[in-house]
């Protein structure tokens, strides 16, 4: 079996998180990027051909897997490809949908020949093990394998359901249903018989934006062919949006967490550039937090996430927040449930998560939950006080900042900066 | 680069007292996340050295796991590469390494073999940083026979070294090794520059001869007919080879100068060990200390190095001590003043005290019960 790992997206609702990266290589979780628990998952089940499908921002996704030394997927045969799209003699198009995506790496899968494809996307925090997907599959001698994972019955009607027979043999698809039938949401992982995948593709090829869900599996529905609902009980998480991303990584702060990297089964690996250990200092207070490596903690770390390399200046509070890798933190500053993405720049005595929950203005869809969200690269002048459901991206400076605020629900994207 | 490497990394030391049991000394642990060893090759690595021979002799194990792959220091290469040389009998020799220059005699094939016309030796139990480029740039223009790196030490026993008196131009005009009084507190740090063809002839001159040590009978014995040159280095240099210098070496990290120059720049390398960031859980305090990576802590921890992957129990006390990697502390437990040995398990409710001028080393081999 091969997989096949859709990792183009962009994530737009993680907002200035991913104005620079595609969101598989958001980071997570103190050292981690979220494509690594779908690329270990391979490895732990023993899926050693593994392609990427990149298209949106790929340079730091390129640069994070390599040739998947972390991962070892460096093989003499298979291992990772990376698969951007490229110019045809006929044609050049973008991947404009996940299955045209696929569609159009026809030949690298044409070149494995496996017997199965599974498709995956690469952003969603889980531990899975591939092979008993597949021996399920195998069993029910299914042309298609569904993962589905059970959501609260009232829930069910933001999810794309299945309805499964006593065999969980799937009768029908049901897409954000008013009012479910079934609770097993699809997960958006695929295995499917590779005849049976390279015949739709090829079927479907002229397709607009041809779609798994809207267009391959309606398909192969109508032909009559197997296909089967693998039920999955364990943690899943799609961090699609800023709040659920904030949520999924303070989770991983509990005594004991539901999703626990801690086990010695089951290891998530990643691209570690920094290896020293990190330094608390005496006049610091951690208290409920992870910290990565590296990292200099001189004030009051509560209830926070905190990647490699971060530095934390004297008198500084960080609370309810997650802090990226390589971002400064100045002295005094406080900080109150904020998302600041990698190699940010706070000046000192400055304050995240100020005033009153007004809602985004731009945004609200996106800023919200009473977030301030700050973009990778940014720069914070000293003493700025910053609203909530606000987001701050660029190298911004004080007159940026009218009357030293920048008032709940306000965006400030330093056009230029952020591209 | 126009020399190769030999890292010496064979030795045993019973200063270092039961923690020698375990391991040779450069695969000590240092600094939280990294291993003696990784100093000397990184610094290889880092001056463009490509080819490097790590001699090993005394239980090795711990080593040849730590090098199982060379990719982590860059020298997973088709030039070049990380050789490991551990001792084995060969048609005309049935020995084991009977010294540091026996040692390097037994694998003259890979002197022989290669091309470069200069050679760096090095201990595998310095902790340092040298762009061995600037030695060998001294070493040509002095046109030196042999260059020793040297140190100046500033309160510390010289006389655990070999000792050194230059003259005015740097030229090594006494040495003696590990004096009972030390005349000096110059000192050379086991890292020497030499042409690799002269290497040759003086190990097979001093095999002759059946003398194996290559400093007292090739460094001493050619000291006034040789020109032998010491090269300072300046910055930090120490050596993990006594339990209090390995204590003290581990605690020198506290201070932020010396974690500034050897971390900031992520020149030294170690294997990767794909653990989570270290947790803190509700009650647990960290003053002043390192904590590496997979640990959990629910204790108080002052003044202390908590290597990788290491436990705290509720309700700990851990002051001034270093906890190697792998460690599981039970709750209540009270710890000052030791180190607490790799793998150990230590029970709830106990105590381990050492004194400030004698650290207990704390080897406890309990059952651990998995949670």
């Amino acid at each position: 079996m091969i997989a096949m790992l859709l990792a183009g997206g962009q994530g737009s609702r993680l907002g200035v998180l991913t104005s620079r990266v595609a969101k598989p290589a958001v980071a997570f979780g103190g050292k981690y990027r979220i494509i690594d628990f779908a690329l270990s998952n391979c490895i732990n089940s023993g899926v050693d051909t593994v392609g990427v499908l990149t298209q949106y921002q790929p340079l730091r996704l390129n640069t994070h897997i390599g040739i998947g030394i972390p991962w070892d997927l460096d093989r003499n045969h298979g291992g990772v490809s990376i698969l951007p799209p490229y110019e045809k003699s006929t044609s050049s198009e973008w991947y404009t949908g996940t299955a045209n995506a696929i569609y159009q790496n026809i030949e690298f899968m044409e070149y494995y020949n496996p017997e199965y494809v599974l498709i995956l996307g690469g952003d969603h925090i889980y531990k899975m093990d591939y092979e008993v997907m597949l021996d399920f599959h195998k069993n029910n001698k299914a042309d298609i394998t569904i993962a589905t994972i059970p959501v609260p019955m009232e829930e069910a009607h933001r999810f794309g359901v299945v309805i499964p027979d006593e065999n969980k043999r799937i009768m029908e698809f049901e897409e954000k249903p008013a009012n479910p039938r079934s609770n097993l949401a699809s997960m958006g992982i695929y295995i499917f018989r590779w005849e049976v995948l390279r015949e739709a593709l090829i079927a479907l090829k002229d397709q607009k934006s041809c779609d798994f869900g809207k267009h391959i599996i309606p398909y192969c529905h109508e032909k009559q062919q197997r296909i089967f609902a693998y039920e999955y009980n364990g943690y899943w998480k799609d961090v699609g949006t800023l709040h659920s991303y904030w949520e999924s990584n303070m989770e991983l702060i509990d005594l004991i967490p539901e999703f626990n990297l801690y086990e010695e089964f089951w290891k998530i690996y990643t691209k570690s550039d920094i290896i020293p250990p990190q330094y608390i200092s005496a006049d610091a207070k951690v208290n409920r937090a992870i910290i990565g490596e590296g990292a200099e903690i001189h004030g009051e770390v509560y209830n926070s996430v905190i990647g490699s390399g971060v530095y934390i200046g004297p008198g500084a509070k960080v609370c309810d927040s997650i802090i990226m890798n390589s971002t400064s933190i100045g002295a005094g500053t406080q900080v109150y449930k904020s998302i600041i993405a990698e190699g940010v720049n706070v000046g000192e005595n400055a304050f995240f998560g100020w005033g009153d929950e007004t809602p985004n203005k731009v945004h609200p869809d996106i800023y919200a939950c009473g977030l301030v969200t700050v973009g990778e690269n940014s720069v914070i002048p000293d003493g700025v006080k910053i609203g909530k459901n606000t987001a701050v991206s660029g190298k911004t400076s004080h007159e940026d900042y009218p009357n030293g605020e920048l008032v709940s629900g306000e965006t400030l994207i330093k056009a230029g900066d952020a591209r | 680069m126009r020399a190769i490497g030999i890292v010496l990394a064979g030795g045993n030391s019973n200063r270092m007292r039961e923690l020698s049991n375990k391991r040779a000394i450069a695969a000590m642990p240092v600094a939280g996340s990294y291993r003696g060893i990784d100093f000397a090759i990184s610094n290889m690595s880092n001056s463009h050295i490509q080819k490097v021979a790590v001699l090993t002799q005394y239980n090795a194990r711990s080593l040849n796991e730590h090098l199982s792959s060379s990719k982590w220091w860059d020298f997973g290469r088709k030039q070049g590469g990380l050789y490991i040389f551990n001792p084995t009998i060969t048609s005309d020799n049935g020995f084991w390494y009977r010294g540091t220059a026996d040692a390097i005699y037994q694998n003259l094939t890979y002197l022989r073999n290669s091309h470069e016309p200069y050679v760096v030796i090095a201990s595998g139990d310095g902790i340092y940083k040298l762009d061995f480029n600037k030695v060998l740039e001294y070493h040509i223009d002095k046109k030196a026979d042999i260059t020793v790196v040297m140190k100046q030490l500033e309160g510390e026993e010289a006389n655990r070294f070999g000792v050194l008196k230059v003259d005015g131009d740097n030229r090594i005009i006494d040495f003696e090794e590990k004096p009972i009084v030390a005349s000096t507190s110059l000192v050379s740090t086991g890292i020497y520059v030499i042409r690799r063809r002269l290497l040759i002839e003086l190990l097979e001159q001093s095999q002759q001869e059946e003398r194996y040590d290559f400093v007292k009978d090739i460094l001493i014995r050619n000291k006034n007919i040789r020109k032998i040159y010491g090269y300072t280095m300046d910055g930090y240099w120490s050596n993990i080879a006594t339990v209090e210098s390995y204590f003290k070496t581990n605690m020198d990290f506290l201070n932020k100068d010396v974690r500034d120059y050897f971390f900031r720049d992520g020149s030294i390398y170690s294997k990767v060990d794909d653990l989570p960031p270290a947790k803190h859980n509700p009650g647990s305090t960290v003053k002043n200390s390192l904590v590496a990576s997979g640990c959990i802590l629910n204790g108080y921890v002052e003044n202390s190095i908590i290597f990788k992957k290491v436990y705290i129990g509720n309700n700990c006390t851990i002051k001034n001590s270093i906890i190697l990697n792998d460690v599981h502390i039970g709750d209540n437990t009270y710890i000052e003043n030791c180190i607490v040995e790799s793998r150990d398990t230590i029970r709830a409710n106990t105590c381990y005290v050492g004194e400030n001028d004698k650290i207990k080393v704390v080897v406890e081999k309990n059952e651990r019960y998995v949670l």
